[in-house]
């Protein structure tokens, strides 16, 4: 075991996947020499070469194109988009092809590959480089999303989605990648897709979250439980296509009360799915409505109101307090 | 299809395959406009002063934010210390009806062409007011998505023509924004149609780390221009007057309706990308100080002092206006208050829909009760 902050766990994952797996190659911008903006790839083109790490021209496209072409013919490419509000040129390609190379091949060709993308904000970083549009991603079939909360589960998630059959969209919260250490097994290991885990048991109301926002909600529902003598039972919902409906069903059974707390913009969050499907589905044990706390509905701003834009502890709290008091 | 014929693809694929790594560092020249040596006769005195005294303002306002950065004052910031005369020799040969279409790096041709250094400072400070481009300053916002400005250039451009204005846009870009897409889309664009745009590309050898040879396999950024019918330019990025002739010229191109003109301009930031960089990590010390033996300043004041158009005293009368001029900007900006959290939901749309109406009536009254939570503890 070595204590790692997410990043780490990130880059000992890579690690991992480029020692085992001849077929692994990394691309990206500035991830090579650099060791990537984050420093996510330090260290790696050292060790396993140019060839397999790869500094590309400056273009997503090129980046996310090519990895269809090397995914169908035989590698396994892991490209690096160097900020989630920088995907965009490459995402006619991950829309129209990455996700659908399979279903339009009938199988003949695949696109297996990890796209790993920073996201979210709350780092004080210039305009656009604090989006979190999961939702983009989670609403295309044919794609799995992932995000972690924690360097344990960093390294675990990302090495089943090098492993996994599909394309996998790793989603890398800047905003947690050195805020705290965690012991990380040296040895390989998986974390499964698809697993949603409970941080925290508790009896008397569910939150959803993931990413960076998973501390924030722990935080915002320790003061909660402590003011009201509630107990919270708090998800880390960790892959966000296909989600772990199993989990989430049962929890919210349980408890009768369900709170989603997601970065992005409220409007068609992934929150709007998830209510939805607990409504479907948890309706006679439901004791209030299904609440969200997201994003304001506006663009993410310049640094100086970011936080304000992101659920704050309040609007978490407020959200609690919502389906307690229905 | 059985195809009994050489595999000539394959040589070329052999050939072509990894990087020349001899040719990491690019050779400069040949050029299309030469560095100056005589005084320039094509310059008046006075415009080759004003660039002097711009550039210098610029290479100051630089310095002054990397050290409002690393004391909090303001954030992330991207310095472009070498680069000043591809920024303001450019922009002072446009008339104030054409357009600096602009990335994040370009701040210095946003204030050449009137906008207001205090909003520079508070747009690196993630302040809403840092956005506001004066009504009759014909500057667009900065583009931060690599390249997505060059079809907004060419698209200014179009406007124009269809409605008869004489306005020109001159759109920035680097060395590593000519990998995407919308480089290409934008001069087919501007060739097809024939528009009046200058693409200036400050080809300052590096995209982040990634050093030129490795966004293209042609000698230069230049030459691309012939595939779309362009007119290709090749300058020393260092030399004003060289930047200045570049684009006057396409400029005047432009307006009698010749079409677009693509300027790659050799030049070097001596500095990390942003603040948040470390450039040791891909690159020698000793190649900035090489760049820093044709500096853009020095070698413009040292001619300046050569044509007797410049002395000691001019530059200390200079230094002292710079001095002045940064410090009001740094006042204005530290003179705001907190910035107010409503101004989250201005400008979304022309009319805020009723469902922001009601976000925003009830984002104003959390707000209030966490004041008087705050003020009570
Ligand atoms: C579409 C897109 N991809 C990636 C980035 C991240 N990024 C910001 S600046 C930069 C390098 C740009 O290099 P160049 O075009 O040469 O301009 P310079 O920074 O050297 O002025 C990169 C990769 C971005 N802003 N936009
Ligand atoms: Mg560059």
């Amino acid at each position: 075991m070595t204590e790692m902050t997410l990043v780490q766990a990130v880059n000992d994952a890579l690690r991992t996947a480029l020692q085992s797996d001849d077929r692994v190659i990394l691309l990206g911008e500035d991830i090579g020499k650099n060791g990537g903006v984050f420093r996510a790839t330090e260290g790696l083109q050292a060790r396993f070469g140019e060839q397999r790490v790869v500094d590309t021209p400056l273009a997503e496209a090129g980046i996310i194109g090519t990895s269809v072409g090397l995914a169908a013919g035989g590698m396994k490419p892991i490209p690096e988009i160097q900020f989630m509000g920088f995907i965009y040129p490459g995402f006619e390609q991950i829309v129209s092809h990455v996700a659908r190379l399979r279903m339009r091949s009938r199988s003949r060709f695949t696109a297996p590959m990890v796209i790993r993308v920073p996201y979210g904000g709350r780092i004080r970083a210039p305009e656009l480089h604090s989006e979190s549009t999961e939702t983009f991603f989670a609403h295309t079939p044919g794609l799995t999303v992932v995000t972690p909360s924690n360097p344990y589960d960093a390294k675990g998630l990302l090495l089943s989605a090098v492993q996994s059959d599909d394309p996998v969209i790793f989603l890398e919260p800047m905003h947690i990648y050195r805020s705290f250490r965690q012991s990380v097994p040296e040895e390989p290991y998986i974390v499964p897709i698809g697993s949603a885990q409970i941080v925290k048991p508790g009896r008397d109301v569910t939150v959803i979250t993931w990413g960076a926002m998973v501390r924030d909600v722990l935080d915002a529902t320790a003061k909660v439980e402590a003011t009201r003598g509630i107990e919270v039972e708090v998800i880390d919902l960790r892959t966000l296509a296909p989600w772990d409906e199993e989990t989430v069903f049962a929890s919210v059974n349980k408890t009768g009360r369900a709170v989603i707390v997601h970065e992005a913009v409220l409007n068609l969050g992934l929150g709007a799915e998830l209510a939805a499907r607990i409504s479907e589905e948890c309706v006679l044990q439901l004791e209030a409505p299904v609440t969200r706390v997201g994003g304001l509905n506006v663009p993410v701003p310049l640094f100086q109101l970011e936080d304000l834009h992101a659920p704050t502890h309040a609007r978490i709290q407020r959200g609690i307090d919502k389906v307690l008091d229905f | 299809m059985h195809d009994e014929s050489p595999h000539f693809a394959d040589a070329v694929i052999t050939t072509q395959t990894g990087v020349d790594t001899a040719k990491e560092t690019q050779s400069l020249g040949p050029f299309d406009i030469p560095a100056t040596i005589e005084k320039p006769e094509d310059v008046q005195d006075e415009l080759l002063i004003e660039i002097y005294r711009q550039m210098a303002l610029l290479r100051e306002f630089d310095r002054r934010s990397v050290r409002l950065q690393r004391a909090g004052r303001i954030g992330t910031y991207p310095p472009l210390e070498g680069q000043e005369a591809c920024q303001v020799a450019s922009t002072l040969a446009l008339r104030k009806a054409d357009y600096v279409v602009p990335t994040y790096r370009d701040y210095g041709a946003m204030m050449v062409h009137g906008m207001p250094m205090e909003h520079i400072l508070m747009y690196w400070n993630g302040r809403p007011e840092g956005a506001v481009i004066p009504q009759d300053v014909h500057v667009f916002p900065l583009a931060v998505p690599i390249a997505t400005q060059l079809p907004h250039a060419a698209g200014l451009a179009w406007a124009a023509k269809l409605q008869g204005r004489d306005e020109v846009s001159l759109a920035f870009f680097g060395d590593g924004a000519s990998s995407e897409g919308d480089f290409h889309e934008a001069m087919n664009f501007a060739a097809v149609f024939k528009l009046p745009v200058v693409f200036f590309c400050q080809n300052n050898q590096y995209a982040i780390s990634v050093p030129l040879s490795r966004q293209t396999a042609t000698e230069t950024i230049a030459e691309k221009a012939a595939a779309y019918g362009v007119t290709g330019v090749r300058i020393p990025g260092w030399d004003a007057v060289a930047v200045y002739r570049a684009v006057r010229d396409a400029v005047v191109r432009a307006s009698r309706g010749e079409g677009p003109t693509l300027i790659e301009a050799l030049t070097y930031r001596y500095g990390p990308h942003t603040t948040s960089d470390d450039p040791t990590k891909y690159r020698p010390l000793s190649e900035a100080e090489s760049w820093r033996e044709r500096d853009p300043v020095e070698t413009l004041r040292q001619d300046l002092n050569r044509y007797r158009l410049w002395d000691d005293a001019k530059e200390a009368e200079l230094q002292e206006w710079i001095h002045e001029t940064i410090q009001a900007a740094l006042a204005k900006m530290e003179s705001l208050g907190p910035v107010n959290p409503l101004e989250l939901f201005d400008h979304v749309y022309a009319k805020l829909p009723s469902h922001l109406e009601r976000a925003k009536a009830e984002f104003l009254t959390e707000l209030s009760h966490e004041q008087t939570k705050g003020d009570a503890q």
